[in-house]
């Protein structure tokens, strides 16, 4: 009964969705304030259709409901309740009503959030978002519906894929998607724009907080992603560079570049042509990832299980979308007036080298994913790209960028002047060189790559810290704690995200730079030295979890003589799956993660075991959520909290604000 | 003193910075010397290190996208004792790269061969950049000109007085620095 | 006019683009082609199957067109391609010699027994040395070899009556014609 609901609810959801992508669209073009007025009670419906089908789902699952395929496939009896919640998006068609879900989500929050728009942008934004629903919604009913019931009757489900058992699982694709679908507001503001023709700042201005809302929850998304890979693979790695990693990595690079676009639109009314551009590149990127995700035209480790019919529906909606907007574009974009002057130099200028820089970078990442299935589709050779491609490729275009975080922030609009920056500057240059220098040669081993890394942190960190001591230092009056908390939220929120990107480079370069690795044979007492760490193996002993059995291992963790922590690395057999999964052990820190995982057994009770030291490895996940915190707090700038006040436009943003 | 304390506060960053190098100098990553060390697998440590870095870069043919490194299949297993085995023989890693290419061809390699068919992929995105940066260096100037003549076109310019108002405010504009 | 020029580049991109990901939903990204074809048959010589201490080497099979198949106990597709392999081996057109890859060879000659033997001789490759240098990634994978000694064709999974009939056959034919 219950699936039947949620198949009723979606197919209801459809139809709203044709009416909501049609009427009021056409309504904004002819001034029909009927069909216009349709689109927030629409988008609102919508929204409370697919809740009441995501429920359906979402008590199936718990309802332990093996009729439906779906339920059978990704879940059991003894699945533990969060992960039965979570095997929602384990599969497939779940994930599909997930994005789904998400998508109707953002469809009422612009519903809600709009009450200073002129009627036909909401209209309109409501509209495209909902013509793209239609879309998702034609696919789930037509090729993917997690309401499908089983021909023939199961007592237990397949089980959830173990790998997935994770609390990683349930946080990490909730967030991603929610970054992902955010980008479709933007996308969504650009195409509304491109139809009424009213391109100018105040647009750019109203598009900004979604998406930096997006932007910080995808970056909490791979970040999420990275960390769960680290600690549940068993490899030590966190990232690979692989296709679906990259799916997700393009829209953020896009998203980066769109964010800083907007600024300069919204501060000079320039480029509107090129950020418009963007926020359909960004979302694009976004509908690409779901396609080489679920079409089997890449291989990944994340891909889900492949069906060509299903990639051709993902290609001709992407076709639609993405050809559609791109030939709005086209048709458009060239009668779009220019904005106001600004210098050459001068900080628009380098928010637009920063769009080079991250579009050639994005250029990269899709270049290196697409390289093989170019050549295959050419019928010219099989070939791999992989890690060592983009290391060598994609960090040189990115350094040039992480220099000019520095500069950037302290260039003046419209006209700056380099020497003034680089007087201002030539402490915190000072500084980050004498740093660079400093730390390699104290861990005994000078490497230039270590260098660079830590130069640019370094640099990142000092020229921002110049900036904000600028602000707030009392020299000029007045006192340091007040001038901070009077400071632009807009303008702290950058500074936090750019610290943020510092303390990213940081645990990456240590870690590249520094990391230990050790494949070793160990007895029982056997010890291991790993850094200023030393592992010592106690034995194994064996016992069984809620869906499992397990083999533990138990290590000691000794910094000269003193315990300083226990390890319990595990195998973990699944009766449904064959090969048993290693759950590593990790032992976190500020300064750096031990890691050991069991390997096989050997003669008599030993075992091969592989132990890693990860010196600042945990810099990474921390600096990225410092950077989403830095979106977050710009979003909580005072001039988001008064939008709704404001039903004057102001052109060119003169309140006070980032 | 005072060049001491007109330098201070303008070198707080510095301080910060340089603070923070102390923080990760002290991580100690200087390793701890130990006795009773337990053996890494395998006769030759160096040798299997050396093998584990090429095996980093090669393709396991029977994953879903994993490094030869990573990989328990048995493939995995077979090729990476196979590679072992070359190291001893004394082969060099062109040698042993060649070995494998000639019985899996390039698609073992994560490392694309730089040759005529990869050319656009290893240069395409810094060519990308270079025309990008000239594209946009083009645009601004050609910008800027278009609007200079619009404005002239336009009100034929500003009254004199108006004129110098418009130069003291954008002068007031430069000199506070709207920083953010 | 040439500004709408550029405005159209984006879609123009998409569109050659979407082409690549169209032709792509019907490759298969994980399959191979082998640097082989045209390279001589890398040599083997090791014991037989079915009868240890007699060897089985490949220049024996120098002067003939012959069919080398790998197969394994343990491999379920084998067991798809199995059967028409055994009609093939009944039409006598070309030897078939088979390569037991990472067997045992118990198992290997029970299989044998249970599901039929098209094999002139089946190459018994314990350690999986073999199939290295054959480059072989995935079984069941099979090699056609010409009178020289030279690799002409490789299937890659396993065969059907169609591949066999419309591909494998015609190139039979051919490389026999050939001194």
């Amino acid at each position: 009964m219950i699936p039947e609901i949620g198949n009723f609810a979606l197919m209801v959801a459809t139809a709203v969705a044709l009416l909501l992508g049609t009427l009021p669209i056409v309504g904004a073009a002819r001034g029909n304030v009927r069909w216009m007025a349709m689109a927030r009670p629409a988008a609102r419906l919508l929204f409370v259709l697919v809740i009441i089908a995501a429920g359906c789902l979402i008590a199936s699952l718990v309802g332990n409901d093996f009729s439906d395929m779906y339920v059978a496939e990704v879940s059991s009896r003894a699945l533990p309740l969060p992960y039965k919640l979570a095997a929602f998006w384990g599969g497939h068609e779940g994930s599909m009503l997930l994005w789904l879900l998400i998508l109707s989500f953002w469809m009422f929050a612009v519903s809600v959030f709009s009450r200073h728009l002129p009627r036909e942008m909401v209209a309109r934004i409501l509209g495209v978002m909902g013509l793209v629903a239609l879309g998702f919604l034609l696919f789930i009913i037509l090729t993917s519906d997690p309401f499908e019931r089983m021909a023939q009757l199961v007592a237990d489900g397949q089980d959830l894929n173990p790998l997935l058992q994770d609390p990683g699982m349930v946080a990490h694709p909730p967030m991603l998607y929610m970054g992902y679908v955010g980008f479709s507001v933007a996308f969504a503001f650009a195409i509304a724009a491109l139809l009424g023709g009213n391109l100018d700042a105040t647009w750019a201005r109203w598009s900004r907080p979604w998406t930096t809302v997006a932007w910080t929850f995808l970056t909490v998304g791979i970040c999420l992603g990275s960390a769960w890979a680290y600690y549940t693979l068993g490899w030590g790695g966190w990232w690979f560079w692989d296709p679906v990693e990259n799916a997700s990595f393009m829209p953020w690079l896009a998203g980066t570049a769109l964010m800083h676009s907007l600024a300069v639109t919204e501060k000079r009314g320039g480029f509107k042509v090129w950020t418009v551009l963007l926020a359909i590149f960004a979302f694009s990127l976004s509908l690409l990832g779901t396609f080489l995700v679920r079409s089997g035209v890449l291989t990944s480790v994340h891909a889900f299980a492949s069906d060509p019919r299903r990639g051709v529906f993902i290609l001709l909606f992407l076709a639609v979308v993405i050809g559609g907007s791109l030939a709005l574009f086209a048709w458009r974009a060239p009668r779009v007036g220019l904005g106001e002057r600004f210098e050459l130099i001068s900080r628009e200028t380098m928010l637009l080298v920063n769009n080079v820089l991250f579009l050639a970078a994005a250029a990269c990442v899709l270049l290196g994913t697409l390289y093989p299935l170019i050549l295959d589709s050419l019928g010219l050779e099989k070939l791999s790209v992989g890690p060592p491609y983009f290391d060598t490729v994609f960090v040189p275009l990115m350094v040039p960028a992480l220099f000019l975080m520095g500069i950037g922030p302290l260039a003046r609009w419209r006209q700056t002047s380099l020497p003034q920056i680089g007087a201002r500057l030539k402490w915190a240059a000072g500084a980050s060189v004498i740093t660079a220098i400093a730390v390699p040669l104290l861990e005994g081993r000078f490497s230039f790559m270590v260098a660079l890394g830590v130069l640019l942190a370094a640099w990142i960190f000092a020229s921002s810290m110049t900036n904000l001591w600028s602000r707030i230092s009392p020299r000029d009056g007045g006192q340091v704690g007040a001038k901070l908390l009077a400071l632009p939220r807009g303008y702290l929120g950058m500074l936090c995200a750019h610290c943020g990107v510092a303390a990213f480079i940081v645990g990456i370069t240590l870690v590249k730079g520094y990391e230990v690795e050790k494949d070793v044979r160990m007895a029982v007492g056997d010890t291991v030295a790993l850094g200023p760490y030393t592992a010592r193996f106690n034995g194994t002993s064996e016992g069984s979890g809620p869906n499992y059995l397990y083999l533990r291992g138990d290590f000691d963790v000794l910094r000269g003589d003193k315990v300083v922590a226990t390890m319990h690395p595990e195998k973990h057999k699944f009766p449904s799956k064959g090969e048993p999964m290693t759950d590593a052990a990790i032992s976190p820190g500020l300064l750096g993660d031990l890691y050991i995982s069991l390997g096989e057994p050997v003669a008599g009770s030993a075992w091969v075991v592989r132990v890693y030291y990860k010196p600042f490895i945990d810099w990474i996940w921390g600096g990225c959520l410092i950077m989403a915190a830095g979106g977050a707090l710009a979003l909580s700038d005072r001039r988001y909290r008064q939008a709704r006040r404001q039903t004057e436009f102001d052109p060119y943003g003169t309140t006070v604000g980032a | 003193m005072s060049v001491l304390r007109r330098a201070l506060p303008r070198s707080i960053p510095a301080v910060l910075a340089l603070a923070l190098a102390a923080l990760l100098a002290c991580a100690a990553l200087l390793p701890a010397a130990r006795a009773a060390e337990a053996p890494e697998v395998g006769d030759n440590p160096a040798a299997e290190r050396h093998m584990m870095q090429l095996a980093e870069e090669l393709r396991c043919l029977q994953c879903q996208n994993q490094t030869l490194a990573d990989s328990a299949a048995p493939l995995a297993v077979d090729l990476r004792q196979e590679i072992r085995e070359l190291i001893a023989q004394g082969k060099n890693d062109d040698q042993i790269k060649a070995y494998l290419a000639a019985r899996y061809g390039d698609f073992v390699f994560y490392r694309p061969p730089v040759k005529a068919k990869t050319l656009v992929l290893w240069y395409g995105p810094g060519v990308l950049l270079v025309l990008g940066l000239l594209a946009l260096f083009l645009a601004l100037r050609r910008r800027n000109a278009r609007i200079e003549a619009e404005a002239a076109a336009v009100g034929g310019g500003l009254s004199a007085a108006d004129a110098q108002r418009a130069q003291t405010l954008l002068a007031q504009d430069a000199a506070e620095g709207h920083l953010s | 006019m040439k500004k709408s020029i550029v405005f159209l580049l984006p879609m123009v991109v998409f569109v050659g683009l979407a082409w690549v990901l169209y032709r792509g939903l019907y490759l298969d990204p994980r399959e191979v082609p082998t640097p082989l074809i045209g390279k001589p048959a890398p040599d083997f010589h090791v014991e037989s199957l079915e009868t240890p201490g007699r060897q089985v080497d490949r220049k024996d099979l120098l002067g003939k067109v012959w069919l080398l198949n790998t197969w394994a106990s343990w491999c379920v597709a084998c067991r798809q391609e199995h059967p028409v392999l055994v009609e093939f081996a009944k039409t006598g057109l070309i030897p078939i010699v088979g390569l037991d890859y990472k067997d045992s060879r118990v198992e290997g000659m029970r299989w044998l027994a249970q599901f039929g033997n098209p094999y002139q001789t089946s190459a018994f490759d314990e350690s999986g040395r073999i199939g290295i240098d054959y480059g072989i990634y995935a079984v069941p994978e099979s090699f056609l070899i010409d009178k020289q000694g030279i690799i002409r064709y490789k299937q890659i999974g396993p065969f059907t009556p169609e591949l066999l009939e419309q591909t494998l056959v015609p190139l039979i034919q051919r490389l026999n014609a050939q001194s």
